[in-house]
């Protein structure tokens, strides 16, 4: 009893064939899509790696482009197999490939949403314009801050205790700078002052940078109260809610399922009225497509037994006269064998 | 004598309707294009037009929008005739039609001449509508409290970071401004006082810039205050001082923006003219030919096709004679129907 049996005339064949071919192109540009989102989000990760404290978020983009690609192959497999379906000598050369096909597991795109993603680093060598390999630290972090409408790690508050000044800019002869200088065991220069890429242009105030938790140094401030003259937002969260959206698109992950599960389906179809088609006399007349040839419960049955047949393969035939330790073996598997059906 | 005449067979004249097809629709494709580039223009200039005085002109998004819903007509039009042409009956309704649409043709053509030459025209408009609303953005800066400007430090703000330019013609334009708006100056401050008592106006007047003119790729933290005051800034002398703000002004920032957005408009437009121009040759070559075929219940015959009936010069000249008999239609005949024609 066929699972899900269709008949289906020549018309019908060859109007389910052109279907399939093209509803397998669209998923090869499908594949292609996914493909160019993993590059993209492979080279945003790249372009913000000096400010990125790991590297195991690099592991998404490599599974997008990883799917899109073996979507592009299998699918354009699927095409032409579409192609061949209505030319009764070149579809025979399919049949394995195509086994192979429907055995394939459906791409799980794995939102890994593990990261943790930091400006650390960043802050501490922003000043560091003329060390080699730091030089453009500070062009980033700014650049960052303002894209990003951040400021900080977790806030502002960050860069008050980093020393984010070059001492080439610090006239170490002023007695403000000495001060601020012995204030601190690491004699770093530190002060309640940020970068100007914090500052928030949506403030009706000019900004603000310097001696912030002071309220006499400027006029009508309120340190604990002012909210929008810097951004309030870390870095960390920032990016880290930017990369979210990126990789949670889940709609394409969901639409992308669907095409294969139905392209799937639909060429099992044409398969199946194909060959039973060429098995009957008259290959242009009606068939019959199923998606199982027996029921689900049998099919299965048939499965287990097909694997067990081929687990079997590397043993011994108990019956051939061979020599003693061979006959272990059979015994031995003899005893296995037993338990396997029951489960 | 007809103009450049072509011997055209059956096989021929199908190659040219197909490549006249093709060639139509790619127009349509154009045509979407420049209907897509006129609501881009549109949209650039709605998102600056605080920095123009929100009097600029939009005539040129407006004709390129109108001109690329005409060429998609048109253009699908014509593809409809081509696709029509190889079959006698359905072309015999387009027949008539066809003359008042090569006519049609060639208004639109010098439409698409009109429009081009407008892009590289307005230019001149957008600069001095630029540098009349940049003033003003920079005098309204600090009236965040004032009702329809109360963004306009924000909008500057942005263009400054987005287009790294500072002030109108270069920073100083920030010196001749009152940027900060009284409600933050401290008005029982001595040095607030000196300052506002400094000029007739009694505006607060200081050699500062704001936030959004700091240059993130300078190796020193910005230095937005006393600019013009070496003594003020440790190892600071201004005359040198090259990255610390942006040095290019606003105003050609946006202009070489929009002149090259127009500029490359005007491009594709001058190459849409010859792409329609190479379509109604087609046509008229097609047209002819099927017009001139011998036996018509024939399609393997022979015929001629020809861009114009007579020579260029004689067909100048009996366009002047139509025009000439047009304008005399309201005038006395000599010799006869002299009362009716007298108006």
């Amino acid at each position: 009893m066929a699972l899900l049996k269709i008949k289906f005339t020549q018309q019908r064949r060859v109007h389910l064939a052109q279907g399939l071919w093209l509803l397998s192109w669209m998923a090869v540009m499908w594949g292609g899509v996914i493909f160019c989102l993993g590059v993209y989000l492979k080279t945003e990760l790249l372009r913000r790696a000096e400010v990125m404290d790991n590297t195991e978020i690099h592991v998404v983009p490599n599974i997008l482009m990883m799917v899109g690609l073996a979507s592009i192959g299998t699918n354009w497999v699927a095409s032409r197999v579409c192609q061949d379906s209505l030319d009764p000598t070149r579809f025979p050369r399919w049949k394995v490939p195509l086994l192979a096909w429907f055995a394939q597991l459906l791409y799980l795109c794995p939102l890994s949403l593990y990261c943790q993603v930091g400006l650390r680093n960043g802050i501490r060598f922003y000043k560091d314009t003329d060390v080699p390999g730091r030089c453009f630290q500070k062009e980033t972090i700014d650049r960052l801050q303002m894209e990003f409408r951040c400021c900080g790690n977790n806030n502002f508050k960050d860069w008050f205790e980093v020393q984010w000044v070059s001492n080439r800019y610090l006239d170490f002869t002023s007695k403000d700078v000495k001060d601020r200088i012995r204030s601190n065991v690491d004699n770093r220069y530190l002060l309640d002052g940020v970068p100007f890429s914090c500052c928030n242009p949506t403030s009706p105030r000019p900004c603000l940078r310097y001696h912030l938790t002071d309220n006499n140094a400027h006029f009508n401030y309120d340190y604990q109260s002012e909210e929008l003259n810097l951004y309030s937002r870390g870095c960390r969260q920032a990016l880290t809610d930017y990369y979210m959206e990126l990789m949670n698109s889940t709609g394409p992950g969901v639409l992308s399922v669907i095409l294969i599960q139905s392209l799937t389906m639909g060429l099992r179809y044409l398969q199946t009225a194909v060959e039973t088609a060429m098995v009957l006399e008259d290959p242009e007349g009606d068939s019959e497509g199923y998606l199982l040839e027996k029921g689900v419960k049998e099919t299965i049955e048939d499965l287990k037994i097909n694997a067990l047949t081929m687990l079997k393969f590397g043993q011994v035939d108990p019956n051939a006269a061979e020599g003693s330790s061979e006959v272990a073996d059979a015994e031995k598997d003899e005893k296995d064998a037993p338990p396997s059906p029951a489960s | 004598m007809p103009f450049m005449p072509v011997k055209f067979n059956l096989q021929k004249r199908v190659k040219l309707a197909q490549g006249l097809w093709m060639i139509y629709w790619l127009s349509v494709i154009v045509g979407i294009l420049l209907f897509s580039l006129g609501i881009f223009f549109k949209i650039e200039l709605r998102k600056r037009s605080e920095m123009m005085d929100n009097n600029e002109s939009h005539l040129v998004p407006n004709l390129l929008i109108l001109v690329g819903l005409l060429a998609c007509g048109v253009n699908a039009f014509g593809g409809k005739v081509c696709h029509d042409s190889l079959d006698p009956i359905k072309f015999a309704k387009w027949k008539p039609m066809l003359k008042p649409f090569l006519l049609l043709c060639c208004g639109f053509n010098a439409l698409l001449l009109l429009t081009a030459l407008l892009c590289f025209l307005m230019q001149f408009a957008v600069y001095l509508t630029l540098a009349e609303g940049l003033k003003n953005s920079i005098k309204f800066y600090k009236d965040t409290d004032t009702p329809g400007r109360c963004f306009m430090k924000r909008t500057l703000d942005l263009t400054q970071i987005e287009f790294r330019c500072c002030g109108n013609n270069n920073f100083r334009d920030w010196f001749e401004v009152q940027w900060i708006s009284n409600r933050y100056l401290d008005m029982s401050n001595d040095l607030v006082k000196d300052r506002v008592l400094s000029n007739v106006e009694g505006k607060y007047l200081m050699d500062s810039v704001p936030f959004s003119c700091c240059n993130p790729g300078s190796p020193r933290p910005c230095i937005q205050h006393h600019l013009t005051n070496n003594s003020a800034h440790y190892d600071y002398d201004h005359r040198i001082e090259e990255l610390n703000i942006w040095t290019r002004g606003c105003r050609e920032a946006l202009f070489s923006y929009f002149s090259s957005m127009m500029t490359s408009i005007g491009v594709l437009i001058i190459a849409t003219i010859i792409l329609e121009s190479v379509d109604m040759a087609g046509l008229k070559y097609l047209t002819t030919a099927l017009e001139t075929m011998e036996d018509p219940e024939n399609p393997e015959c022979e015929s001629d096709g020809w861009l114009l009936e007579k020579g260029v010069k004689e067909t100048f000249g009996d366009l002047l004679a139509k025009l000439k008999t047009l304008g005399k239609t309201n005038q006395v005949v000599e010799g006869g129907d002299a009362p009716e024609a007298a108006n």
